[in-house]
């Protein structure tokens, strides 16, 4: 339980920080800062609608963050969540409305599988470049988001464009019910397979010989080699992992929460997988409560933005200063050990803390 | 001008303009001539198409070199800096509002300028001050301009006067395909091409340079010859974010007109690659966003007229996919060498 509160601290006062200067520019305006944050708490979580858009909502983050957090664990920085996130989005709502007649038990998962499968290659390009000519995996992943985006375009405007009636917008046709994702009352399914997804990574990691040997490239890439890992593999699958985690999580947007792929809905998603899984520090597990928040401040921006007249953009600022302070964690410990100088638990508290290992 | 970027591309390799001509210096004089050449042919072929593209290529050029040259002082110091994105978006946001406000342009890049030596400042504070991961603290300028410029972003704003215009250099302007491309250009554009031959000759000869390099390599030898490593880091990253701010402005005020929304569209992230591609030298980088800026232009080109039956958005990835083909190739076949001590962060001891 301490070892848990220390390594809570930091995250926890980050979110606190992030909230009050987010209050400050909300106050700075001219709004109400009760009413505001107020109408964000109920409209994330002040009835059964509110949270079921947080959980629908925090399902695509939660994968997202996955998808950095597990890429972490081997020393590789993945910030292609957004592009591998748009690729397994499209190629399930493909999967999903281009094939009929299938029983949902094999039409459901077939789409699930493609979308993964199509993220999973998205990630593995650049592992496999990484593993095999050394290219920065943040250059490169960073390519491939705008790649993408414009490959997912182009499908959902040409190949794969809705023909029906007079649309014109670049967006598949929906899916067949067969491959539609339920919603149990004010639970979606697809959080269900997300909490399910980060327990997965959690095992794989801590539990089993390959996460071992990912944790080890990790630590030090050449005492890995040194023991007998294959690194160039470790780096490739491991991206490939990650793709596919970022590509589930867009397969269960589309198939899930918007019923089609349309181009440019999902962009950004897969940028706040960073946020959540620095604010997680990493940890599987620990993405759930990370992904939960921001899915609810997501959800209750509109509510917000209704009631008390704030732009919903103000989110975004909260999670960039949240994250500057996850980021450089000795501003977050200078601030709290300026309040109780002298306490020496509490500096112990913030001062065991190192983010990603 | 291409001509005269080649052998400086290989010069800046080492000293292999001492030893005469190696084969890369070679490769790079023939690789200039053949351009040249298909360039003139173009020319004689369409002379208005090609002054368009050429044109469009000097244009994407400016804004890629000056984030280029902005990550190799960082990178050079031993600082990578994956920022430059969210400083160019952030900086373009500010010159434009301040433009806007005031109604002048000029106070409009100052404001840029300073917000990139702002932003440059951070990422100092950052990874030099806080021994925060260069990678992710980067990032954290990226999502933090892209969070805080949404959220200022007012659509009713216009600039309310015209951007910056041409002036034509005299004669210079006339002369035949690289006439109006290079000589007819706006203000800002022709700083950052000073600014490119400055900075070259700064960097590779002047004392600063030295020692910008020797930090960058070998901190602990630069410290015990009486260098302040973390100092000159502050001062090296700070200025570098003034490139990246004129960047920004220049987006904004001359190349744009106006400020949309992640205006910057990755090309903070493409300098990076111009960076890599030009060898860590602002001739070398030149030379590259002339090419990357070559592929942009074309793009344009091709959406505008019906010659060849390309989906845009495959056009459009084109400046990406070419990306990462040099970043791997440069992995592949490259003598390409980061600075020793790049991305690590420095303590005294």
């Amino acid at each position: 339980m301490r070892a848990l509160m220390r390594a809570a601290a930091v995250p926890l006062a980050s979110v606190v920080l992030g909230l009050v200067l987010g209050a400050v520019l909300i106050a700075v305006q001219g709004h109400s800062v009760t009413s505001a944050y107020g109408a964000l708490v109920l409209g994330g979580a002040g009835d059964a609608d509110a949270l079921l858009r947080t959980l629908q909502k925090a399902t695509p983050l939660v994968f997202g963050g996955l998808a950095v957090a597990f890429a972490f664990k081997a020393g590789l920085f993945n910030i292609g969540g957004q592009g591998q996130l748009l690729v397994g989005a499209a190629f399930a709502a493909g999967v999903g409305f281009g094939l009929e007649g299938l029983p949902l038990v094999v039409h459901l998962p077939l789409a699930l599988l493609v979308g993964g499968a199509a993220g999973a290659a998205w990630g593995a390009i650049a592992g496999v470049l990484k593993a095999t000519s050394g290219a920065h995996e943040v250059i490169v992943t960073i390519m491939l988001n705008f790649v993408a985006g414009n490959l997912t375009d182009w499908l959902a405007a040409n190949p794969w464009q809705d023909r029906s009636g007079s649309n014109i917008i670049a967006r598949t046709p929906l899916v067949e019910p067969s491959a539609e994702i339920p919603t149990w009352g004010w639970l979606p399914a697809g959080f269900v397979l997300a909490v399910l997804a980060a327990f997965a990574c959690w095992f794989v990691l801590e539990r089993t010989t390959y996460g071992f040997e990912v944790r080890s490239v990790g630590a030090n890439r050449h005492a890995a080699r040194y023991a007998g890992i294959s690194v160039g593999w470790i780096m490739a699958s491991t991206m490939a992992v990650a793709g596919l985690l970022a590509g589930l999580g867009g397969a269960i947007e589309s198939l899930g929460v918007d019923g089609r792929f349309e181009a440019g809905v999902n962009v950004g998603l897969g940028f706040e997988g960073i946020t959540i899984a620095l604010l997680a520090r990493t940890n599987p597990i620990a993405v759930i409560p990370a992904g939960l928040l921001v899915g609810l401040m997501e959800a209750g921006a509109a509510k917000m933005q209704f009631e008390s007249g704030v732009a919903p953009e103000i989110i975004d600022v909260i999670q960039a200063l949240i994250l500057l302070f996850v980021a450089a964690p000795l501003i977050v410990r200078w601030l709290l050990r300026l309040r109780d100088r002298p306490d020496a638990p509490d500096r112990r508290l913030t001062l065991g803390a190192g983010w990603g290992r | 001008m291409t001509a005269g970027a080649g052998p400086d591309l290989a010069a800046a390799s080492g000293d292999a303009g001492m030893r005469g001509w190696s084969p890369q210096r070679v490769w790079s004089v023939a690789g200039a001539v053949v351009l040249v050449a298909l360039v003139w042919g173009f020319y004689a072929w369409d002379g208005a198409q090609t002054t368009a593209v050429l044109g469009g290529t000097v244009r994407a050029a400016t804004l890629l070199v000056l984030g280029a040259m902005c990550g190799m002082i960082g990178e050079r110091s031993g600082i990578v800096n994956i920022g430059i994105e969210g400083q160019f978006l952030m900086s373009a946001f500010t010159a434009f509002t301040v433009a806007s406000m005031s109604g002048s342009l000029f106070l409009g890049v100052v404001a840029g300028v300073s917000t990139g030596l702002a932003m440059g400042w951070m990422l100092a504070a950052m990874s030099v001050g806080l021994r925060t991961d260069q990678i992710i603290a980067g990032t954290v300028l990226n999502i933090a301009a892209l969070g805080l410029t949404s959220f200022f972003y007012d659509r009713g704003r216009s600039l309310g006067q015209p951007k910056y215009q041409s002036i034509e250099l005299g004669p210079l302007a006339d002369l035949p395909v690289v006439g109006t491309a290079l000589f007819n250009r706006p203000p800002l554009t022709y700083l950052a091409l000073v600014l490119v031959v400055v900075l070259h000759v700064l960097l590779l000869r002047s004392v600063w340079g030295m020692r910008t390099t020797a930090i960058g390599e070998h901190p602990g030898a630069a410290a015990t010859v009486g260098i302040d490593v973390i100092r000159l880091r502050y001062w090296n990253v700070t200025l570098a974010g003034g490139l990246a701010g004129l960047g920004g402005a220049y987006l904004a005020l001359e190349s744009v007109g106006t400020f949309t929304r992640a205006m910057s569209g990755g090309r903070g992230f493409l300098a990076l690659a111009v960076m890599i591609f030009g060898r860590r030298t602002p001739l070398g980088a030149y030379a590259a966003a002339l090419f990357f800026g070559f592929t942009t232009a074309l793009q344009g080109q091709f959406q505008l007229n019906d010659t060849f039956d390309i989906p845009a958005q495959f056009v459009g990835m084109l400046p990406f996919v070419v990306t990462i083909i040099v970043v791997a190739a440069a992995g592949l076949f490259g003598r390409m060498r980061d600075p020793a001590a790049l991305g690590q962060p420095y303590e005294v001891r």
